[in-house]
């Protein structure tokens, strides 16, 4: 019987068949655990599991991301006692202040590969779907036992399939379609499921990883694009993972790409989005290109193929946070990075800068933000009372032109 | 008696506690029995008694996988959380810390500041004017956790996780 990407990869973990509605116990691959929860997850482990040890010095990554480099003296003194269990315990993988965002580090560092089940201690840990892994976030007990034992548990998810089809027009891209997709099936349209990603074979890595960071946003599991196409030439793809004929999914959704406007979320739900022609005039005070789901190299170089030569509009203040420092690197070898300081962007370090609020571009009462992340929540960038709008890069960078939401088209030469 | 907190459907993490309160962010850890709701709903945290019930809309607890939103509703003794549905991670953050949730849709049936008698192990509620309300069990394969006491204790006792065969 032909399985969902989700039963395979959790089938082969298991090491027996499974089926979406199962409880199973899996071995996972690498559990990831950042600064923001590893010292309650060291706590468990020790305290309460009563393990000296993780299970495999070389499978649990730590990531020192959301607050990189330390905001206070509390999180600066934190950082320092996982460092120094990082150091006791023997872990390879440390990742430390200005290395970037878990999800794309350990993509790029080859960690995160096709087949695998990935858990780690953050909600977009879905993130690791764009290689075709089965990555799902977890809480600090959850991550606790799956570092101190190697294994988890899950129900397997049902699966709602997404099919794009067609192309991007030009200023629409792969944002568009993901919040089109959670316009569609809401936010919590896919809880306990996982969500495929169909159709987009033609996409870069980075451009898979937003969909797959964003597939939490509609309550999903785990959010797979199938390792096939291009982007994927070099990476361990399994033989037996593979998209299977009739395979069962509990919901479709069609996706046109070439009708397909620019969407963008208005506050304060990731699924209140409309096509930008219905929004109406909205000024804003930020623009922030950043996070894990649009804070990659080719976010930025869509942003500075719209401002080169220009400046962002007065009383605008355009935030850069790249997602790595790789993705920093590549922006800094090609122009890139140039061409967003002319235009006027303050760049932070690579991380999870304000997107969570707690540092770097924290937001004010009334503010209002045009935001390439991922979440819009009252209160998730700072006030509660700002106002957090989500769109692509290229939405974000015409928007930076002229201080209101705007087409990218708009703002062409 | 337990007071009824009602709440709207969608209510995520980011409202239950700020990435802000977060206990790495907090001198004292201990000071997260403050925050539960600090700006979604400022009058919660001051006036909740343990075994206090929330009663919410769908989606309850959608957002991102912060154990400490739970953790904060633990500490100031939450009796249980009932909702039609609940986001993955919260639902298992909750039962892994023990919090009780029961899969029912009430914030029709009860109100805010209502007070009632909540019987956990019965999968009870009955109000004041003598009318119970029967809350689904939860499905079997986490019943065995609950009953453990949440999966660190459920762990130490039986060696296994859910989905394993005893041994
Ligand atoms: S960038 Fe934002 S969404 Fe991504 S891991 Fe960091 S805090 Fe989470």
């Amino acid at each position: 019987m032909a399985q969902t990407l989700s039963e395979q990869i959790l089938s082969h973990a298991a090491g027996k068949t499974v089926r979406a509605g199962e409880v199973a116990s899996v071995a996972v691959d690498l559990v990831m655990m950042h600064d923001s929860l590893s010292p309650s997850i060291i706590k468990v482990l020790h305290q309460e599991l009563g393990a000296e040890r993780v299970w495999d010095t070389e499978k649990v990554a730590v990531v020192i991301d959301h607050v990189a480099p330390a905001a206070n003296i509390q999180t600066a003194e934190k950082q320092n006692e996982v460092r120094r269990w990082v150091r006791q315990q023997g872990i390879t993988h440390l990742y430390d202040v200005g290395r970037g965002i878990s999800h794309p580090v350990l993509v790029e560092e080859g960690l995160a590969q096709p087949g695998m089940v990935i858990v780690g201690s953050d909600s977009h840990s879905t993130a690791y779907g764009c290689v075709g892994a089965f990555g799902s976030g977890m809480g600090t007990t959850d991550i606790a036992l799956a570092a101190a034992t190697g294994r988890t548990w899950f129900l397997v998810p049902e699966t709602v399939l997404v099919r794009a089809h067609g192309r991007f027009r030009p200023g629409v891209s792969v944002k568009d379609l993901a919040l089109r997709a959670a316009r569609i099936i809401r936010a919590d349209g896919a809880t306990y499921a996982a969500v495929e990603w169909h159709g987009v074979d033609f996409l870069s890595i980075a451009e898979r990883m937003t969909l797959a960071t964003l597939s939490i946003e509609v309550g999903a599991k785990a959010g797979l694009v199938p390792p096939t196409g291009p982007a994927l030439e070099g990476r361990p793809v399994p033989e037996w993972l593979r998209v299977q004929e009739g395979a069962n999914y509990q919901q479709i959704v069609d996706i046109d790409l070439d009708t397909l406007e620019p969407q963008i979320s208005a506050p304060h739900y990731v699924d209140n989005v409309t096509d930008i022609s219905e929004l109406g005039r909205v000024a804003v005070d930020v623009v922030y290109l950043g996070t894990c789901t649009n804070g990659h190299y080719e976010d930025m170089r869509a942003a500075a193929n719209i401002l080169r030569g220009r400046k962002v509009a007065p009383g605008v203040r355009f935030l850069v946070v790249p997602a790595s420092s790789e993705a920093l690197r590549r922006a800094s070898e090609d122009g890139t990075l140039t061409t967003l300081l002319e235009a006027g962007a303050a760049l932070g370090t690579p991380g999870c800068g304000a997107c969570i609020g707690r540092h770097m571009g924290v937001l004010a009462p009334d503010e209002v933000c045009l935001f390439t992340g991922n979440r819009n929540f009252r209160g998730r960038m700072g006030s509660p009372q700002a106002n957090i709008y989500l769109a692509s890069p290229e939405v974000a960078a015409a928007t930076a032109l002229t201080g209101y939401i705007t087409h990218p088209q708009e703002v062409v030469a | 008696m337990a007071r009824v907190w009602i709440f709207g459907e969608d209510v995520n993490t980011d409202q239950i506690v700020p990435g802000r309160y977060a206990p790495y962010m907090l001198k004292n850890e201990d000071d997260l029995r403050k925050y539960p709701f600090v700006e979604a709903r400022p009058d919660f945290a001051p006036n909740v008694q343990p075994g206090d019930i929330i009663v919410a809309g769908k989606n309850f607890g959608c957002g991102s996988s912060r154990e400490y939103a739970p953790l904060a509703l633990k500490l100031v003794g939450l009796g249980a959380v009932i909702s039609p549905l609940f986001a993955r991670i919260f639902f298992r953050n909750a039962l892994n810390l023990g919090i009780p949730c029961f899969t029912a849709d009430l914030t029709e049936r009860l109100q805010d500041g209502q007070e009632v008698e909540l019987r956990v192990e019965e999968g009870l509620i009955i109000t004041e004017s003598g009318e119970r309300i029967e809350l689904p069990p939860p499905p079997e394969f986490l019943r065995e956790v609950w009953a453990a006491g949440g999966i660190v204790p459920f762990y130490r006792q039986y060696g296994r996780f859910p989905g394993e065969p005893a041994r």
